[in-house]
């Protein structure tokens, strides 16, 4: 057979495999155009238009953007977002690894305990929030109870503009049971030798906790920060259940605020212009910690 | 006898001199260790407590539950609040309307995104991976920059306030459940297909005679977070459901914090029945769920 021939044939497989893969993927690419590229062209063009679902959308150019600039509720929101993202992710991060070396030692019923502090995560959020609005009550909670055995007499947690925010980040670390897995898997993963050298050449346990440890695990710290501020960005149920935004709006975070101005206010143009403000911003961050991470992020000699 | 005989012999003897001089470092040693063993067990208590504070609130008589100090364990037991809190919410209904929702769902899951997995890592095409990454990139976007669009959408539809809105999605993949299927069958040998391609066997067909059948790990740990999130699911039954005899349990539990002054122990005990199936599952399964989750951070 020719040269010519060969290669006809060869790209003929070559697009009859494209289109089978194409076969199958197809559910994906469909609901992709569908349910993703679609709703986010079309937000792109609400964003520019005043539309209450009722009457047809008006064409306004700019002003949504305009207006969102001068509202302080929007800026309300974002800072709220932006405290919520800050303290929790990272706080977050640090507890669930140090609860997973917790949890990595060699104790009697520790299968049990990993079990324990998965369970929180499998239950439905507007139960969890109900738990916690219980725990979190002024007068009669578990956590203001538990304080007073101690002397201290407890603020009044969500009901207080300067606790509610902090309450929610508190619950959040009852839910961070899959960043302690996947952190014990990461240490499951540092090879035993490694300690051994290091034990040789006489390093302490803090050395060997900062110059290997936390080395080798930097890949599921990069992953648990990442969705953990997805997450963060997103929070909303909890919000919605315990506090509805209140109290004095200081847990009206940004997803709360647009779904308010979407589906509360119909404000539909408006509520996209927020989307899509949340959709670049989003793509900042997570383009800036991708970036980053090739700085402090170790991935074993591989690439 | 044996053991006197060890400790005669010279080099047993020189080990516990050796032994005698390090009694310090080895107290401390044992003292760090007891203290990790204790923070281990306060992490776990930590834990459960809530749970411990949901189910005993759940027995309480409302003179039991608006008591400082707590009453640790209630007496008597009220097991009288669980039939009472059923009844106070159509909870049944809102169980069965869960399960209308939860069960489609599960099985458009798995039928599409294993399709959709096997496409990712068993056929050999060119634009495969780059196609793939984009699938990966769709997990960063928050659901929220397209929640009001798709409302719109499925408003126009005429969908809002039937559970289409609930199940149809499902039914065309999710990042997430492609990207645990595609690595799953990545570890299958290709000596497999490529041994019923020679016996003539089409894609489909290697799909579901060849690579199905030894993909069961994978299909429960899917199923099992697909109907995890659809029971627990809260943000799209609240915009897309309109009348109460269509709420899922989710949605329909919180009517206990609609009243002027909530009766937590019958909150409690609501909470109790509706945290019960799912933590039950997560009990009797609770590998298939490990192994979902730490083959996420894998990649991470």
């Amino acid at each position: 057979m020719t040269a010519r021939g060969l290669n006809y044939l060869r790209f003929r497989g070559a697009v009859r495999s494209f289109l089978v893969m194409l076969a199958f993927i197809s559910p994906w690419l469909i609901g992709f155009l569908w349910f993703f590229v679609y709703p986010t062209i079309s937000s792109l063009y609400y964003s520019f238009t005043e539309y209450n679902i009722l009457q047809p959308a008006e064409w306004v150019g700019l002003k949504n953007y305009i207006d969102l600039m001068q509202d302080p509720r929007f800026w309300n929101s974002l800072k709220n977002t932006a405290y919520y993202t800050v303290f929790s992710v990272p706080l977050n991060v640090f507890v669930a690894f140090s609860l997973a070396s917790v949890l990595n030692r060699e104790i009697p019923g520790r299968a049990v305990l990993r079990t324990l502090v998965y369970v929180p995560v499998v239950v439905p959020i507007t139960a969890t929030a109900m738990i916690w609005m219980w725990i979190f009550n002024t007068n009669w909670g578990l956590l203001n109870n538990l304080l007073a055995l101690v002397g201290i007499k407890g603020p009044a947690w969500l009901g207080s503009p300067s606790w509610s925010k902090p309450s929610l980040i508190l619950m959040q670390l009852w839910l961070i049971g899959g960043s302690i897995l996947i952190f014990l898997a990461a240490l499951q993963d540092v090879p035993r030798v490694l300690y051994e050298a290091a034990e040789v050449d006489g390093a302490g346990s803090f050395q060997k906790l900062l110059k290997i440890t936390v080395p080798m695990v930097t890949p599921a710290i990069l992953f648990t920060l990442l969705t953990g501020l997805i997450g963060a960005f997103q929070v909303f149920a909890s919000a919605w259940i315990m506090t509805n935004g209140g109290p004095l709006r200081s847990t009206e975070f940004y997803v709360l605020y647009l779904y308010n101005n979407g589906f509360k206010f119909f404000r539909m143009g408006y509520a996209s212009a927020m989307a899509w403000i949340l959709f670049v911003i989003v793509l900042i961050v997570s383009v800036i910690t991708f970036r980053s991470s090739a700085r402090w992020v170790y991935y074993g000699g591989q690439e | 006898m044996a053991r006197l005989e060890l400790v005669g012999s010279p080099v047993r003897s020189q080990e516990a001199k050796l032994a005698g001089t390090l009694t310090l470092g080895r107290l401390l040693q044992r003292l760090g260790q007891l203290l990790g063993a204790m923070l281990a067990y306060l992490t776990g208590a930590a834990f459960f407590l809530p749970f411990y504070w949901m189910v005993s609130t759940a027995l309480k008589s409302p003179s039991q539950t608006f008591l400082s100090p707590p009453v640790w364990i209630p007496s008597p037991f009220v097991f009288q609040n669980f039939p009472d809190a059923v009844n106070y919410i159509p909870f049944g209904m809102y169980t069965l309307n869960t399960l209308k929702i939860a069960i489609p769902s599960v099985m458009g899951t798995l039928l599409s995104c294993s399709l959709v997995g096997y496409g990712f890592a068993r056929i050999r095409a060119p634009g495969r991976d780059f196609l793939f990454y984009i699938c990966l990139s769709t997990m960063m976007v928050p659901w929220a920059v397209t929640m009001v669009p798709v409302f719109i959408m499925f408003k126009n539809l005429g969908w809002t306030g039937t559970y289409l809105p609930l199940i149809v999605p499902h039914f065309f993949g999710n990042a997430y459940y492609i990207f645990l299927f595609r690595q799953f069958f990545l570890t299958i040998p290709m000596e497999l297909s490529d041994a019923a391609t020679v016996d003539g066997c089409s894609q489909l067909g290697i799909l579901t005679r060849v690579i199905l059948p030894l993909s069961k790990p994978i299909i429960v740990t899917v199923a099992l977070f697909e109907f995890n999130r659809a029971w627990s699911d809260y943000l799209a039954p609240l915009i897309f459901l309109q009348r109460r005899e269509q709420f899922t349990l989710a949605l329909g539990l919180t009517y206990f914090l609609d009243q002027q002054r909530p009766m937590w122990n019958l909150a409690m005990a609501a909470t109790t029945v509706a945290v019960l199936p799912v933590v039950a599952i997560f009990l009797f399964a609770q590998r298939s769920f490990i192994e979902g989750v730490t083959l996420t951070g894998l990649k991470g």
